[in-house]
């Protein structure tokens, strides 16, 4: 029994390795084809990433939105639900984060910085909580809902601030320092790379989720409204609550991530005519983690330092930073198509065995 | 100005900002009748574009003139059609999770188009402005009937009234023929379809495949008629406004050709609205946002319930209930 369980364990396991083994195979041949060096460019980003503390700095940074996603998508799918709308939910809470720490800018730093961080939160939780009103009382899909969602957030934050937060370079003004999560400590320390003290916030939202999900009566329930609908009904557990309140604290993770952005990386928020990207990448990171929240953060490190390390990949080896994308999207094909792998997988052994 | 003259202003830039999304949203139409929701519209519409700009930049340059636009949106549409197959063999044959392959599929169109266009010009990331764009003109004839021929018939181009024939043709091939039927049985009840001697996944590759074709034709249009040439931005959110449109217009051809022209004139008002007497009061924000506000509201069946084909979304998978 223990060990028919453990075989399960690795199977499990071994789709997303597999797949990112796939996908990085994949990006090679592209490369041997158009005739670049596979090996020069991977090997310049794994050499940028851990032998260079500023590319190394950068690719903590980019983790931490990176993993706030992620953990939105996970714990929303946790529900059964798949929220697209992770994009638009980080914008209003970038935006919301860097109104807040703007107008509340007299503020002294231990009331302001939580402040912020929250006004991020909620946004995002406003934003994904209106999806999740929507499927519990009209049954609108909410792939659908949370993709307009997004547009409506994409025009909505650019009017804002065109209107009413504008300064010079289509932009926010910048934070007050008081607000700011930038630390010249942590720059000193990896040569001047953009790291924040946002890790902290990642961490502590890592352990949140786990605790929620696995830990509390009404994370069983979020997960067995996930398993089952209709048997979580039957077992007396409300079911449109639970998809209102799965929406709703999958936002929060969102917004985070937003706040993050604007209170850390840049310390305001530009006008964006097309979305960051961020939120698509985390559904990506929470497929390859299996929505789990420490497999989000593996899957956040493996695509945070590709994006990172592509930049060295583009001036070393030539080759462009977009091939970075085209990998990361085969990825999610393989782990999407995780019933052939697992067939193939089977067969294989199962041939080993015979001999 | 008379409200004449802001008719001769909106309506011809509804009709072209509107017939990339009725194409778009058309494909929609199809992949998702025959059961297989189809996210990916906007990739597929980043693949036609693309292939729309390099095959009328090659044609132009080979002497082909003012037919190039209109060869190139026919390469787009195999190009688009050849691309939606990755869709296809992922999420029918591998039976994988449509929404996450279609995902994907716009990572993968938008990742790999630049990387081509960087590949092909030197590192530039965008295409150069293609010369033989489908140019708006006045129709001989019907542009100087009174009245009409002025809003209707003039800076218009062909591809929008092609558009709106294409769609009662999608009407009539997914209602009135037996091809359509079997279509739409594979999305509404698999089994029943199967148990009748319809093979499930060829209908299904085929509504992929068509969606493919059309949203390939969908952002070739675009292109010829409005960007003229690719960058990262052109298809920014192109297809996902297809999408609500399929959505908006209850996974039906005409309602899908209404609900484009209805979001095609709320981005021509967006646009256009600076010029036009009270309507330059209007924050634009109500107007780019209002095809998306407006598809929420439909969808929560206030104005008439939307409902998706019955097994859209679901891999169907033999001999399972």
């Amino acid at each position: 029994m223990i060990g028919f369980l453990k075989k399960i364990n690795w199977m499990t396991l071994l789709i997303p390795i597999v797949s990112v083994i796939l996908g990085l195979l994949c990006g090679a041949v592209i490369m041997l084809i158009i005739g670049y060096n596979p090996l020069l460019a991977y090997q310049s980003i794994v050499e940028s990433i851990f032998l260079q503390p500023y590319y190394g700095g950068e690719t903590i940074r980019a983790m931490i939105p990176l993993v706030l996603a992620g953990l939105a998508v996970a714990f929303a799918f946790r529900t059964g639900l798949f929220n697209i709308g992770v994009e638009g939910q980080l914008m209003v809470g970038w935006l919301a984060s860097v109104a807040c720490a703007i107008i509340f800018g007299h503020l002294p730093r231990v009331l302001l910085l939580p402040m912020s961080i929250i006004a991020g939160g909620a946004a995002g939780a406003l934003w994904g909580y209106i999806p999740g009103l929507l499927k519990a009382k009209f049954k609108v899909h909410e792939v659908i809902s949370t993709i307009m969602m997004n547009y409506i957030a994409l025009y909505t934050t650019a009017y804002i601030i065109k209107n009413f937060l504008y300064h010079e370079g289509e932009r926010t003004p910048t934070i007050p320092a008081s607000a700011s999560l930038a630390s010249n400590f942590l720059a000193n320390l990896t040569q001047g790379s953009r790291l924040h003290w946002g890790f902290i916030v990642v961490i502590i939202a890592v352990i949140a989720m786990w605790y929620i999900l696995w830990k509390t009566t009404k994370g069983y329930e979020l997960r067995a409204v996930g398993f089952s609908p209709d048997a979580s009904k039957y077992a007396g557990m409300n079911v449109s609550r639970n998809i209102v309140l799965s929406l709703t604290i999958s936002g929060i993770f969102a917004g985070l991530g937003g706040a993050m952005e604007g209170l850390g990386t840049y310390q305001y928020m530009t006008i964006n005519s097309a979305f960051t990207g961020i939120g698509f990448n985390g559904i990506a990171v929470a497929l390859l983690g299996l929505n789990s929240p420490i497999g989000v953060v593996f899957a956040g490190a493996l695509f945070a330092g590709l994006q990172t390390g592509g930049l060295t990949m583009q001036s070393v080896a030539g080759v462009p930073v977009e091939l970075i994308q085209i990998i990361i999207a085969l990825i999610i094909f393989f782990v999407g198509s995780s019933y052939v792998i697992k067939w193939a997988i089977e067969r294989l052994s199962r041939k080993g065995h015979k001999k | 100005m008379s409200i004449f003259e802001v008719l001769t202003i909106i309506i011809p830039s509804t009709l072209l900002t509107a017939a990339p999304l009725i194409f778009t949203s058309l494909g929609g139409v199809f992949s998702e009748r025959s059961g297989v929701v189809n996210i990916g519209l906007e990739g597929l519409m980043s693949v036609g574009a693309f292939t729309a700009a390099i095959s009328t930049l090659a044609l132009e340059h080979s002497g082909f003139g003012d037919a190039s636009p209109w060869i190139a949106i026919l390469i787009a549409a195999i190009a688009g059609g050849l691309f939606s197959l990755i869709h296809a063999v992922v999420s029918i044959s591998f039976r994988a999770d449509q929404t996450v392959s279609g995902v994907a599929l716009n990572f993968l169109a938008a990742g790999l188009t630049i990387f081509l266009v960087k590949m092909i010009y030197e590192g530039k990331g965008q295409t150069p402005y293609i010369t033989h764009n489908i140019d708006k003109i006045s129709i001989p004839g019907l542009s100087k009937i009174p009245f009409i021929g002025p809003i209707f018939f003039q800076q218009v181009t062909y591809t929008s009234y092609l558009a709106i024939l294409v769609s009662v043709l999608v009407w009539f091939i997914i209602f009135k023929t037996p091809f359509g039927l079997r279509l739409r049985s594979v999305g509404e009840h698999p089994a029943a379809a199967d148990t009748l001697g319809i093979n499930v996944s060829r209908m299904r590759y085929i509504g992929v495949a068509l969606s493919g074709v059309f949203g390939g034709i969908g952002g070739a249009v675009y292109l010829v008629t409005i960007t003229s040439n690719y960058s990262v931005s052109t298809i920014a959110g192109q297809g996902f406004l297809a999408l609500a449109a399929l959505v908006f217009g209850k996974w039906h051809p005409i309602g899908a050709m209404g609900a484009s022209l209805f979001f095609g004139f709320a981005q021509a008002l967006s646009i256009t609205s600076q010029q036009i007497p009270y309507l330059d009061r209007l924050p634009s924000v109500i107007m780019l946002t209002a095809p998306y506000v407006l598809t929420l509201i439909v969808l929560t069946g206030f104005v008439g319930r939307a409902e998706a084909p019955k097994a859209d979304g679901v891999p169907y998978i033999k001999g399972q209930r």
